[in-house]
């Protein structure tokens, strides 16, 4: 194609060159368009509509439930005089034994699940390392339960945990001849917080397994040759080196964890909705109960913006130890 | 242990026992955490008594009942409506009338899916586009306060969804996007779209600059080497975090409960609500929950090599 | 990769942007929860659908979830349903927010008469203010707790006479909730066809109306009240009654001596698998499901029924619906025309030989109405002394605070039965604070 020149002669000529290259390679309308574009304007450009979304979607709602939370807004009482409550609800919830129950029972329930997922992810992990044959293919059907959906998996481990007829009471009573029929995962007061413990580390120790399997790859050979060469045995290999040097992954895992099960909902509130009594009714599920059953609209906004605020600042003196150490 | 030493290969490959030792426990692992999923799927195909009987059957005749149940409707007849109604057509007009029923309609199942997916495509699409731009933005350029703005990108995702739910509820009733499929799929945009953004920034950050350098000195400007160049580089970053984006949006169940009732109802919310005549119709929801999953679990094994990038936010690489 | 997406993309935002549901003006959406009767309903409306040619579209959402999603449609402004069957308590609300359309006009322009319909009903599905005559439904569903036996356990010749024996009458559908609680000791562990089966299954569900509506009908008939003076809210002394506390601990009582094993979160769905595998002696359940029970094939013959039992007063605890047309609607026209069309004579006639409730006087009063189902007595008498739960605006709040007091005490084992009592009036008071109310 000839090219025809658009930029004045007196320009310098390489600038020029470029240019006119630039116009060839580009359909005149849009080169003309773009020209003028800044590499800041594009950056913007280019930032500006993810933000626009997350303004609408996230930052005016969080906003509005700031303004609702000092409000006794009811979303299904449109008809009823708004007023002003001040910090009522907070002073509620924040003296409400009920609310320090459901508190309770979520620290329960992301104490256990990230202990028994560190331990058992980070155990797998090691032996995956070993690198044995298959060990491929084994780990990546060992991911499944992860990628599941949380509801549709709380949903068939209801089914599961079904005293008489379910496959668990089943196969407990098969190993250590209890009746099956003699104990209820879902119904005992004693054993629901477990119950739903155990899916949890069903579906999530892969998760940590793959975490911790990419902390024990980062250490690098050398490391561990030397210490071979020093004679230092096994174990304190693992404990001088090993671990150490796997913390900082281990921690992500944590971290990552420990967020997704204070937010835990769908899982729960299928398997055992809260229950037997309030045993298993974790904060969020009381939050849903108050938002979206009762329709404490104000009250219900309190109570997230107080879980935001918990979430938000555990997670950043989290982050600040995570980086501690890793700069040892 | 000693023996180890022996061996030809380096000091920290793994001896042959530890080996075997290891497989044995891992493999015991992925048998044990893979029994639920094969009972539900075993689940899917035996027939209602069979599901609830005591002890629970682990060898039963296969059944179409489950898949039958799960895409029809049914009503009870007599005997002599049932009679009277000619040979049966096709195996779950059979299966049905075996139990003295007739098949009434398609159920929800159906819609419910399709739902799934076009809120699933939508909302990946949206997110993935969002999310490419952004991300070249943060990697390539300077923007005041980025960090900031990745971290409140991030903080976007710490919110319990109850809590986000809360204020939306109230915008989609103003907006008229309750129920809806578009409501639905901003607001997984919304929420996809920080994932996308650490991911794709991550991906982007691995294609060196002069790629693009060496195309604007040919003339390409800014834009056109971003289209030319970098998309194109970027093509398997963006294929796996387009469907760790879809998996979130297959697997949501919080919001779409709240926020969908019918119209735009998913299939997260469905499943459950599966019941036959009285209580729950165990191997139609084994049934509609195989199919659910099917997709995932094709989508771990495509994944896997990128799965820990996209678990972490981009914040393991590898 | 890209090109993949993209036409993925366009083609999931054409679907998304285009109108989803043809919502044409000859088609009717009718929501109701997922259970035997809607079976019967859908056959029903064929009939309205060859008169009028509008096509029904059915959503019916199971029991746990009804509440939950049909009110939620409502409060979000939803135009899912034109027609919905929802429960006696959903009025208050319904009403002063306008969710549903006010019916009186339409009934004086069309002739229907509410004294057409049995009072009971009237009062509890179709008037807010309570009793007053603003009508917001028109009566659909009557219904009731009641209770299904195993006949032919309760006939068997060696059970009968070892039940004499040892407690000196006869082996029958108990009376009180005494004879109820030791008909179920009776059979609790037994040994029947080869089976274990136990006594009975009560309502224990946790998350949406279950273990209420359960403990309720210990309640009602034990003298528990809900106020002392009605409108006043006085709940002391009337909740917390010592008869109360004595119904309460009875409803436990029967929990913890002869419910099957696993019998912690359990509504009508769970009790109707108990009841026809052949587990359990009685179950507590809705009239609405005898119909079905009845016709049953493999335990349709062998079931009897009886009303819930007495102690003090005869009462039970009242369940049905009433069919109001939705504000939100696109299609009012054929949404009243459906309600004209089910208020006929011979329409509720047709509803009750299907398997319905029909609160129609041309029903309930017709001199074989009695002997036309083996539950049909019973209905009527139950009907006779039908309580419910509070049907105010609040009315969730107070069910979720009941809920949990309910389950705590009876299946969580904490506290006292006074405790749950007291603490129930304590959350409730708190309700009807904020309400204004107190």
């Amino acid at each position: 194609m000839q090219e025809t020149p658009v930029f004045p002669a007196s320009q310098n000529a390489n600038n020029y060159a470029i240019a006119n290259r630039a116009a060839a390679a580009t359909p005149t309308g849009v080169s003309k368009a773009v020209r003028g574009l800044s590499d800041r304007s594009i950056a913007w450009l280019f930032v500006a509509p993810t933000m626009i979304l997350l303004l609408a979607i996230n930052i005016f709602p969080l906003i509005w439930t700031v303004y609702l939370s000092f409000t006794n807004y009811a979303s299904n009482r449109p008809n009823r005089p708004v007023i002003n409550v001040g910090l009522k609800w907070y002073r509620d919830i924040l003296s409400s034994p009920e609310i320090w129950t459901a508190m309770q029972a979520t620290a329960h329930f992301v104490f256990w699940t990230i202990l028994f997922q560190t331990l058992i992810g980070f155990s797998l992990a090691y032996l995956v390392d070993r690198k044995f044959r298959g060990h491929a293919f084994w780990t990546t059907i060992i991911l499944i339960p992860m990628m599941l959906s949380p509801a549709v998996v709380g949903n068939f481990w209801k089914f599961l945990y079904q005293p008489q007829i379910g496959l668990f009471n089943y196969v407990v009573s098969f190993f250590t001849g209890l009746p099956p029929s003699s104990f209820e995962m879902l119904g005992s007061v004693t054993l629901a917080p477990w119950a739903i413990i155990i899916v949890d580390t069903w579906m999530w120790t892969p998760y940590v397994m793959l975490i911790c399997l990419a902390g024990l790859r980062s250490i690098p050979d050398y490391i561990l040759e030397a210490a071979e060469v020093d004679r230092a045995s096994r174990w304190r290999q693992f404990w001088s080196i090993t671990l150490p040097m796997a913390l900082p992954f281990i921690m992500l895992a944590v971290l990552f964890r420990g967020i997704e099960n204070f937010k835990m909902f769908d899982m729960v509130m299928l398997l055992t909705g809260g229950g037997p009594g309030s045993t298993t009714e974790l904060a969020s599920i009381t939050l849903k109960r108050a938002a979206f059953e009762a329709y404490r609209t104000g009250y219900s906004s309190a109570f997230a913006i107080i879980l935001f605020v918990v979430v938000f600042g555990l997670a950043n003196v989290y982050v600040k130890a995570l980086n501690k150490v890793k700069q040892r | 242990m000693s023996g180890a030493s022996t061996t030809a290969h380096s000091v920290v490959e793994p001896s042959a026992t530890s080996k075997r030792v290891a497989g044995f426990f891992v493999i015991l692992y992925a048998l044990i955490s893979m029994a639920p999923l094969a009972w539900i799927f075993a689940t899917g195909w035996k027939t209602p008594p069979d599901s609830i009987s005591y002890p629970p059957k682990v060898v039963f005749d296969p059944s179409l009942e489950g898949y039958c149940n799960l895409f029809t409707t049914r009503t009870r007849q007599t005997n002599e409506y049932i009679e009277a109604l000619g040979p049966p057509q096709g195996a779950c007009d059979e299966v049905t009338r075996r139990r003295e029923m007739v098949i009434a309609g398609q159920s929800n199942y159906v819609p419910r899916f399709i739902n799934s997916l076009i809120i699933a495509f939508g909302s990946t699409f949206l997110a993935v586009s969002l999310g490419v731009f952004s991300a070249y933005a943060f990697s390539r350029f300077k923007i005041p306060l980025a960090d900031d703005l990745l971290f409140f990108i991030l903080s976007t995702r710490m919110m319990p969804p109850i809590a986000v739910a809360i204020p939306i509820y109230l915008m989609y009733r103003e907006l008229g996007l309750s129920d809806s499929a578009l409501g639905m799929i901003l607001l997984y945009t919304a929420v996809n779209v920080s994932l996308a953004v650490w991911l794709l920034k991550g991906f982007i950050d691995e294609i060196p600059r002069e790629y693009e350098e060496a195309a604007m000195i040919d003339g390409y400007t800014r834009l056109h080497a971003f289209f030319k160049v970098v998309l194109p580089q970027a093509a398997t970053g963006i294929a796996a975090t387009a469907i760790f984006c879809m998996i979130f949006a297959w697997n949501e169940y919080a919001f779409a409960v709240l926020l969908t009732s019918g119209e735009a109802q998913t299939a997260p919310p469905f499943i459950p609500t599966i019941i036959g005549e009285g209580g729950m119709d165990w191997p139609a929801v084994g049934a509609g929950t195989t199919l659910f999953l099917i997709p995932i679990v094709v989508f771990t094994i495509v994944l896997r090599k990128h799965l820990l990038r996209g678990i972490t936010f981009g914040a393991v690489r590898k | 990769m890209t090109k993949f997406l993209a036409g993925a993309g366009a083609l999931a935002a054409a679907i998304a942007f285009a109108p989803i549901s043809d919502a044409k003006a000859d088609t009717l959406t009718l929501c109701w929860a997922a259970w035997d009767p809607a079976n019967a309903l859908v056959e029903l409306s064929k009939d309205f659908t060859a008169q009028s040619g509008t096509e029904m579209k059915f959503e019916f959402v199971p029991w746990p979830n009804f509440a939950d999603r049909m009110l939620n449609e409502l409060n979000s402004g939803g135009k899912l349903c034109d027609l919905l069957i929802g429960d006696s308590q959903w009025i208050g609300g319904s009403a002063e927010n306008g969710y549903y359309v006010k019916l009186n006009d339409f009934f004086d322009k069309e002739g229907i008469k509410m004294s057409d319909f049995a009072p009971a009903t009237v009062y509890a599905y179709s008037t807010w203010p309570k009793g007053t005559p603003n009508y917001w439904a028109l009566p659909a569903m009557g219904d009731a707790n009641g209770w299904f036996y195993r006949k032919d356990w309760f006939e068997n010749a060696d059970l009968m006479a070892e039940y004499k024996t040892k407690y000196n009458r006869d082996l029958a559908p108990p009376k009180t909730w005494v004879e109820l609680k030791e008909t179920a000791e009776f059979f609790q562990g037994r040994e029947i066809d080869g089976k274990k089966v136990y006594g009975a299954a009560i309502f224990t569900e946790r998350a949406s109306e279950g273990i209420t509506m359960g403990a309720t009908s210990a309640l009602y008939p034990y003298g528990f009240k809900y106020e002392n003076t009605p409108g006043k809210y006085d709940m002391e002394g009337a909740v917390n009654s010592a008869d109360a506390v004595a119904g309460l601990e009875m409803y436990k009582a029967i929990y913890k001596c002869c419910t099957p094993p696993g019998y912690t979160d359990s509504y009508m769905g769970e009790n109707l698998d108990a009841f026809k595998s052949g587990q359990v002696a009685m179950m507590m359940n809705w009239f609405a499901f005898m119909p079905g029970m009845a016709k049953d094939e493999t335990v349709g013959s062998k079931t009897g029924f009886f009303v819930n039992p007495s102690a003090k007063v005869a009462a039970s605890t009242l369940g049905g619906q009433g069919i109001s047309v939705v504000a939100n609607t696109d299609n009012m026209d054929g949404a009243l025309a459906y309600i004209k069309w089910f208020a006929q004579p011979d329409v509720q006639k047709k509803w009750w030989s299907l398997g319905g409730y029909a609160c129609h006087n041309a029903v309930l009063n017709d001199p074989g109405f009695k002997d036309s189902q083996p539950f049909a007595a019973q209905f009527l008498e139950a009907m006779g002394g039908v309580q419910d739960f509070w049907q105010e605006p609040s009315y969730a709040q107070l069910l979720q605070a009941m809920q949990k007091r309910m389950h705590d005490y009876v299946v969580a084992d904490q506290g006292t039965a006074k405790e749950a009592l007291d603490g129930l009036i304590q959350d409730w008071t708190a309700v009807f604070q904020e309400e204004g109310k107190l």
